[in-house]
């Protein structure tokens, strides 16, 4: 098999990942799509990593790693504070920004 | 002979040109700046510098008298008026016979009517502003006639339409004098269009502006350019001197006070038109299409004014179409050319004495009659104002051309001239003079008896004040009979050894026309024709009475009554026209020029109101918009690539 | 070397088909603790991915960090705000669906087309790579702290803005101070002597039995009932108390059933 069907899946599940993001109201949900569209990314650096016999790759993949984590830790925070103002969860329901 | 415009510069006694001119310039700026603190001596300044711009008129004069025919041109450059480098502008006066003929005309017409206003508008507050206008207007006319260039003239040219435009409008509570001076204004400036055009035309052809290189260069420039010229110069001189077309303003301009009546539209500003044309005789020389253009309009101007002043019963009114009438003799004249000119200018001086006699004894009516002006409601005035009657009765006997009073001597000339053009056009210019002359004793007889024979039919006036006619004082009487003087002896004088004639030609050439009527006959015919119309005015209104109301009159006197329709044809056509044009105009501009602007903001407004739904507020769509750019975009990069 | 073996296209199939139906499950199940397992579910398949593609100490750092931490996490929030709301899958921004699909339908095909006409070298494999440290952490190491060692700094740097961040957005400011037990005790029997019908004792506890102690089972109140009172008000909510068999009671010898 020609390891570039990593390549295939990666790009799927990044296609999933999109289409749950605007697919989905809830934001926790929304939330998680974006993590597996993160997730999907550090495959296609892995995958590249092993193609050009090179670790540079598999380094980027650490450091997406480590900047999802900050975000997921911030974003979270964010729900929490607009679920206690708001006392929803639902995407939907922030647009104030509305014309 | 040829004529050559070669003035020398100015020495000696000439120098003192340019204080004709800034005398009564102070006067205005005195009177007019001083303000209420010179009402009790204003209207004795005002005199004191018409009476002295006089006296430096006569010294000039024969300062000219004693030197040689050829040599009495002289120029005096006053200051530098625009030192542009390209593009001379000097002020500077020019001394010659023609501009002394005038400037005696102006000041010595202008002191006696400076004199008379003393009295005429004793019981008016506003005398002194009265005496400051007329300063003013002294001042512009002297800067018209002595200027050396015709920017400087036009300059002054403009200067008297402004003054004349304050003195019309004078009593300025009166709407009919304000609306009255308003008309007299823009109507002169329709005029003054045709003389700035031909002013700068002038410069573009010759160069310059003064006399000299316009005059002298005249030989070398083309004949259409020249043509031009002419035709705008006279353009401007029916503007200002109330020829057809321009010619419903003066009537109107009756509205301001006798003097101002008698000074400007008789005498001299009505003249500037024949003065210009008579020193741009060199152009007419050389553009003979419009030199006929001049005549024709002479001649129709002659015959409009003479039937307008036959149906008036105005007399300040009538004695305006007797004005228009009378400057379109001059015109005429100064249109035959050389054997022409000499007469048009004598006629203007005579005219200026009996006309402005003629005015000033209306007035002096009018001051007796309560200011009423209708002669319906005069009569039997002799008794009662016997100076008043005398110098009136000398002017008109002048103005009908009754020898030997003045206005035979210039009138009789000019007819002559007109049959001596040679041609059909001389003899249909020689009869039109002719039937005016006819026209002219009529209208004046009928003044007369009106005025001062037959019934007395006096009304009461507004506030139930009886007419007591009375002598006017004697500070009104006596410029009456120094200008009667004139009206009586200056035609002799001017004809004597063809003293004018010899004076003026060296500036307008004189040639002999050769008329096809032998001339002693020719005058007699002229006498048969006046002893006619003072007939048939007699027959009118000699046996019977005027009556006191108008009565109905045939369709020539409705529409004599009416101006032969001139002020309903400009109405109509200027007017109107000119309204519907701003109406479309301004449709236009609302519909279309402001339909663009207003039509790009409102669909600006509604597509932006329409966009906007876009911002929807959800997170949602932001992203789903982001993620189909971000896709177009990968798109086209990876098309563009390859 | 170019293909793989048949032991990675083996553990790639498979692990491509669970993976692909867990970021499915994630996307359509209505429960989002569901969702959120079926998330770990895929981390845990990548990780082995990594693992097999010679990325080994990013496969281990994936399951520690990113399922462990990261996921757990995420369950954290979710009890904290989301475990009641339960998300309809009826959408309510108009057109959002019919566009969405297609856009990221299209996505898709231009990715996959991409990496299908891309010129792709051929697989080289990290074997040499790892070697040259001396293993897949110390090359790791090797190229972390030369070559990325400012981004390195950098993101350590982030991590500690993000924790200080969560903890700022999330601190509540009290405005009023807290109140006593005391005084929550007296403003209750406040209330109970206007007339409202409140619990002015304390709660009781969950049930504590030999075969149920969890928090979903009820106590049993002196007469034999369960009293509601005892669960939780979300579990009783949910309807998911644990009804329980009658227990047998405590019998005088003659085994005859207390009556209720």
């Amino acid at each position: 098999m020609n390891p570039d069907n990593y390549l295939y899946l990666s790009a799927i599940l990044f296609t999933l990942g999109a289409l749950g993001v605007l697919i989905r109201r809830n934001a926790i949900v929304v939330f998680m799509c974006i993590e597996l569209m993160l997730n999907a990314a550090n495959l296609a650096f892995v995958t590249f990593s092993r193609m050009h016999g090179a670790l540079d790759g598999q380094v980027i993949a650490f450091f997406t790693m480590v900047v999802a984590a900050a975000e997921v830790v911030v974003g979270l925070a964010i729900i929490i504070s607009v679920f206690r103002t708001r006392r929803s969860a639902s995407v939907d329901d922030a647009n104030l920004l509305k014309y | 002979m040829t004529v050559s415009y070669a003035p020398v510069a100015a020495t000696g006694t000439f120098n003192l040109t340019a204080w004709v001119v800034l005398l009564p310039l102070a006067g205005a700026a005195v009177l007019l700046f001083g303000g209420r603190r010179t009402n009790r001596w204003g209207h004795l300044l005002g005199c004191a510098t018409a009476i002295g711009s006089f006296v430096l008129g006569v010294v000039l004069f024969f300062a000219l008298l004693a030197k040689p025919g050829s040599a009495r041109s002289y120029d005096q450059h006053v200051y530098t008026w625009i030192p542009v480098p390209g593009f001379s502008a000097d002020a500077g006066f020019h001394l010659d016979q023609l501009s002394i003929v005038f400037v005696l005309l102006i000041t010595g017409v202008g002191s006696l009517i400076h004199i008379y206003s003393v009295g005429y508008m004793e019981h008016d507050e506003h005398r002194r502003k009265f005496f400051g206008y007329l300063n003013l207007f002294l001042a512009a006319m002297l800067v018209l006639v002595l200027a050396d260039n015709y920017l400087l003239l036009y300059a002054g040219w403009e200067g008297v339409g402004l003054a004349s435009y304050l003195l019309i409008g004078f009593w300025q509570h009166k709407p009919s004098a304000a609306v009255a001076a308003k008309k007299a204004f823009i109507v002169n400036r329709v005029g003054d269009v045709g003389l700035s055009i031909a002013v700068m035309l002038m410069y573009t052809t010759f160069g310059s502006f003064a006399f000299g290189p316009v005059l002298n260069g005249v030989p070398g420039a083309k004949t259409g350019t020249v043509t031009a010229i002419g035709l705008l110069l006279l353009l401007g001189a029916c503007g200002k001197s109330a020829q057809f077309p321009l010619q419903s303003w003066l009537l109107d301009a009756m509205e301001g006070p006798t003097p101002v009546s008698a000074l400007i539209h008789a005498a001299t500003m009505v003249t500037a038109g024949v003065y210009l044309i008579v020193r741009s005789n060199a152009i007419f020389d050389a553009a003979p299409n419009a030199r006929l253009v001049v005549t024709i309009v002479g001649a129709v101007t002659l015959m409009f004014g003479a039937i307008i002043g036959c149906a008036k019963d105005d007399i300040k009114k009538a004695l305006a179409g007797s004005t228009m009438s009378q400057i379109g003799y001059m015109i005429l004249a100064a249109g035959l050319g050389p054997i022409g000119y000499v007469f048009a200018i004598m006629h203007l001086i005579t005219h200026g004495f009996f006309k402005a006699g003629l005015f000033l004894g209306a007035g002096s009516v009018m001051h007796g009659m309560n200011d009423d002006v209708n002669m319906r409601h005069y009569g039997a005035l002799r008794k009662y104002m016997p100076w008043t009657f005398a110098t009136f009765g000398l002017g008109y006997l002048a103005i009908i051309g009754c020898p030997p009073f003045s206005g035979y001597w210039s009138k009789d000339k000019i007819i002559e001239a007109a049959f001596a053009q040679g041609g059909t056009s001389g003899w249909i210019l020689g009869c039109t003079a002719l039937l005016g002359a006819l026209i002219t004793a009529f209208y004046m007889t009928r003044v007369m008896l009106m005025t001062f024979f037959g019934q007395k039919r006096w009304v009461a006036d507004e506030e139930g004040h009886e007419a007591h006619p009375h002598e006017s004082p004697w500070v009104m009487v006596v410029p009456m009979v120094i200008l009667s003087v004139g009206s009586v002896a200056a035609g002799f004088l001017f004809s004597f050894h063809s003293a004018f004639l010899n004076w003026l030609s060296p500036v307008t050439g004189h040639s002999e026309g050769h008329s096809p009527i032998n001339s002693v006959v020719l005058q007699v015919i002229t006498l048969v024709v006046v002893a006619a119309g003072v007939g048939y005015a007699y027959l009118g209104y000699g046996i019977q009475q005027a009556p006191s109301s108008p009565p109905l009159g045939s369709f020539a006197t409705r529409a004599a009554r009416r101006d032969l329709y001139g002020d309903a044809f400009n109405e109509l056509v200027f007017m109107r026209g000119g309204q519907m044009l701003t109406r479309v105009l301004v449709y236009f501009d609302m519909k279309g020029v402001d339909g663009v602007v207003n039509g790009v903001s409102a669909g600006l407004g509604g597509s932006s109101g329409r966009l906007r739904k876009l911002q929807s507020g959800f997170v949602r769509s932001y992203a789903l918009s982001m993620f189909g750019g971000a896709t177009l975009l990968i798109v086209a990069l990876l098309l563009v690539r390859g | 070397m170019g293909n793989t073996g048949h032991g990675e296209t083996f553990l790639f199939w498979i692990g491509s088909i669970i993976s692909i139906a867990g970021a499915l499950g994630l996307i359509f199940s209505k429960k989002i603790v569901h969702a959120a397992l079926c998330l770990c579910t895929v981390m845990l398949c990548l990780a082995f991915f990594y693992m097999a593609q010679g990325a080994v100490f990013l496969g281990v750092v994936q399951i520690v960090v990113y399922t462990g931490a990261v996921m757990m996490l995420f369950l954290f929030v979710l009890m904290l705000i989301g475990i009641e709301s339960q998300d309809s899958l009826v959408e309510t921004i108009r057109g959002q669906r019919w566009l969405a699909v297609p856009f990221v339908v299209a996505f898709g095909a231009v990715l996959i087309g991409v990496y299908a006409h891309a010129n792709l070298p051929k697989f080289v494999g990290t074997d040499a790579a790892n070697a040259k440290g001396g293993g897949n952490v110390q090359s790791l190491a090797l190229l972390l702290f030369s070559r990325y060692f400012w981004a390195f700094e950098v993101s350590s740097a982030v991590l500690i803005i993000a924790a200080t961040g969560a903890m700022v957005l999330t601190h509540r400011e009290r405005t009023v101070p807290r109140k006593s037990q005391r005084e929550l005790s007296i403003e209750r029997f406040e209330r109970w002597g206007k007339g409202e019908k409140i619990q002015v004792t304390g709660l009781p506890n969950p049930g504590v039995y030999a075969q149920h102690n969890a928090v979903d089972t009820p106590a049993l109140l002196p007469d034999g009932t369960p009293s509601e009172a005892s669960v939780n008000a979300t579990l009783r909510g949910r309807d998911t108390v644990r009804g329980f068999r009658p227990l047998p009671l405590p019998s005088r010898g003659d085994n005859k059933e207390v009556s209720k």
